[in-house]
């Protein structure tokens, strides 16, 4: 018992440093920009309904980090944590470190659905009902598509989710080759890069709930997914109902990628990427390394969100800088974890 | 020795994957508390299908299977994705007793250690298990099964990869597991010498869907073995005063060539 506590102690302590990173990163993130505001000022920002400081907050501060700024930074630690999260675990469901949200379908299908309301010139809250409502479906046809293949076989899924991301794949190019150049291709070219530029209160909420409940409800199923992890008959043989343990994390993973697709556009490589960061600090069990995934990823796309609308006088596209970030980022935790790893 | 409370009961079952060529068929097989039955067979014969049938993993194709919900399995290797520690892997059987929300509690890991103990590897509870070698992983395995608190315990070949020291350990510690816990054990195993070290009872998977099934002295012959295998085997007499055992030596034609070239 204490050898279980000792090994613990130190991936609990990494948690509680990442979520003061957390905190101090966002509040500076909320000072940092056009509109600079130092850290202290921001404290005392946000202190101010409670406490007022000794400067009256002026509406122009107010207007920056309240409306501007915390929707915006809000949304990119949820996002952030959600796909994090997520791709934590479909790693341990799929056994497999090199998969990522992407692999169940559910981004391009919601790409899809995004796509086609920007060329149906569909007012901003049909966007994002069908952004999520075809993200849904993706996870439908991946379920129907595994089930005429091959019900129990983890390959069959696999191969179903790349079929389903091929065909709405060709379908975003179909609505693009539809769109006309002027106006409506630019429009789904840039919300396919990702972007937190048009957060506001209601996409906030829109994103809260989904990830705010799957989040909760996959790290509740964390030490599920350490079982599921060992295999399909290993875990049986424990006990476990695999094919709808398997599916119930399949649909809240879901759940989480589609709100977010539907708000912020395609933003890949965080899913992946995180989650091996994750096990670099806590090692691979999934009861911490989850939440920790969860924190990281949070902190992850918080940064890359504000190097993305400060670092240049136009904003930088949060797709293009996740994919050069995470790339090479990906390469030298590969590398890490291939040291520390004995041999399997 | 042997007590007769039937833990897990194969009656008239017979299993095919294709419903020609059947692994077995019309098999009765009852599993006692504090008795071991060694599965010996060919290749490819069907030793772990049954295992996985008498585990509930795979229906019978015919008759009924008497399945025990406290019954650990374990597997031939470790199979897990993740270098977990040989603690959090040996916490996953306790798996039944957890709610899907849950995690391990403390009690859990009590009953975790405790497991460990049993197996003599509570000294390597927060080591990785990919630094540990065949033999200690195996332990860890049969810890993990021992910490679901179960009455029967299924091995896949538990002793078949392993060097003589470590193939000495797992089988002295399912020895102690039947007689101390009372556990009803099978294994599949390709050592004659196993099932006649520890083995209570014996099942022989013959060609053709034959089975033998019996206390070993009875079934473990020079015969039956040799129609099992289809080489000759001999039976030793070793030992002498209190510690005296058969061993069954099988006489390979490659050394039959090489003794006429040089004696």
């Amino acid at each position: 018992m204490s050898s279980e506590g000792a090994a613990r102690r130190p991936a609990r302590a990494t948690i509680v440093l990442l979520v003061i990173a957390l905190a101090v990163t966002a509040v500076a993130a909320l000072g940092i920009g056009r509109y600079d505001i130092p850290f202290l000022r921001v404290i005392a920002i946000l202190l101010a309904p409670v406490s007022p400081p000794d400067i009256a907050v002026t509406p122009m501060e107010a207007n920056v980090v309240f409306t501007v700024r915390l929707p915006r930074i809000l949304m990119a630690v949820l996002a952030g944590a959600g796909l994090a999260l997520s791709g934590a675990a479909l790693q341990g469901v799929f056994r497999n470190p090199l998969v990522g949200p992407q692999v169940v379908g559910v981004s391009s299908g919601a790409a899809f659905g995004g796509t086609l309301a920007i060329l149906l010139g569909l007012p901003r809250y049909g966007l994002l009902a069908s952004a999520f409502a075809f993200g849904l479906s993706a996870i439908v046809l991946v379920y129907a598509l595994n089930g005429i293949v091959a019900r129990r076989n983890i390959l069959a899924l696999v191969l179903a989710g790349v079929v389903v991301t091929g065909f709405f794949g060709a379908l975003v190019s179909l609505v693009q080759y539809l769109a006309d150049t002027e106006d409506k291709l630019p429009a789904m070219v840039f919300w396919l890069l990702g972007s937190f530029a048009t957060a506001n209160r209601d996409k906030f909420l829109l994103v809260a709930a989904p990830v705010v409940l799957g989040g909760l409800l996959l790290i509740g199923l964390r030490w599920r997914i350490n079982l599921l992890s060992m295999g399909d008959e290993d875990a049986r043989t424990l006990g476990v109902p695999v094919e709808p343990l398997r599916w119930l994390v399949l649909v809240l993973v879901s759940c989480i990628v589609a709100a977010q697709v539907a708000v912020s556009g395609v933003i890949g490589w965080v899913g992946l990427v995180v989650p091996h960061m994750a096990r670099l600090l806590v090692g691979p069990d999934h009861r911490v390394m989850m939440p920790a995934s969860l924190i990281t990823g949070a902190l992850y796309l918080l940064v890359i969100d504000t190097v993305a609308r400060t670092a240049t006088s136009t904003e930088i596209p949060l797709g293009i800088l996740t994919a050069l970030i995470g790339t090479p980022v990906f390469a030298l935790v590969l590398r890490q974890t291939q040291r520390g790893n004995h041999g399997l | 020795m042997a007590s007769d409370l039937v833990m897990l009961r194969l009656d008239k079952a017979g299993h095919s994957y294709d419903g020609e060529r059947w692994q077995f068929r019309a098999l009765d097989l009852g599993l006692s508390a504090g008795e071991i039955t060694a599965i010996l067979g060919p290749n490819g014969r069907g030793k772990s299908t049954l295992l996985r049938v008498l585990a509930g993993l795979l229906k019978p194709t015919s008759g009924v299977v008497d399945c025990n919900p406290r019954t650990g399995f374990v597997p031939q290797e470790f199979s897990g994705a993740f270098p977990y520690s040989v603690l959090d892997i040996v916490l996953m059987g306790r798996a039944r007793h957890i709610a899907l929300f849950g995690t391990p509690g403390p009690a859990d890991v009590e009953k975790a250690m405790a497991a460990l103990d049993a197996t003599g590897m509570a000294d390597y509870a927060a080591r990785s298990i990919g630094s540990l070698s065949g033999g200690e992983r195996q332990l860890v395995l049969i810890a993990r099964a021992l910490a679901g608190e179960n009455d029967v315990l299924l091995l896949d070949e538990p002793a078949s990869a392993l060097d003589l020291k470590n193939q000495d350990i797992v089988l002295s510690l399912l020895g102690r597991l039947a007689d101390g816990q009372k556990l009803a054990i099978a294994f599949t195993t390709h050592q004659p010498n196993h099932a006649t070290a520890i083995a209570d009872r014996v099942l022989l998977m013959l060609p053709d869907t034959q089975t033998l099934f019996g206390p070993t002295e009875v079934v473990m012959t020079e015969s039956s073995l040799e129609s099992l295998y289809g080489v000759p085997v001999s039976a030793v007499r070793l030992g002498s005063g209190d510690r005296e055992e058969t061993a069954f030596v099988p006489l390979f034609r490659q050394r039959a060539r090489r003794s006429g070239r040089h004696g």
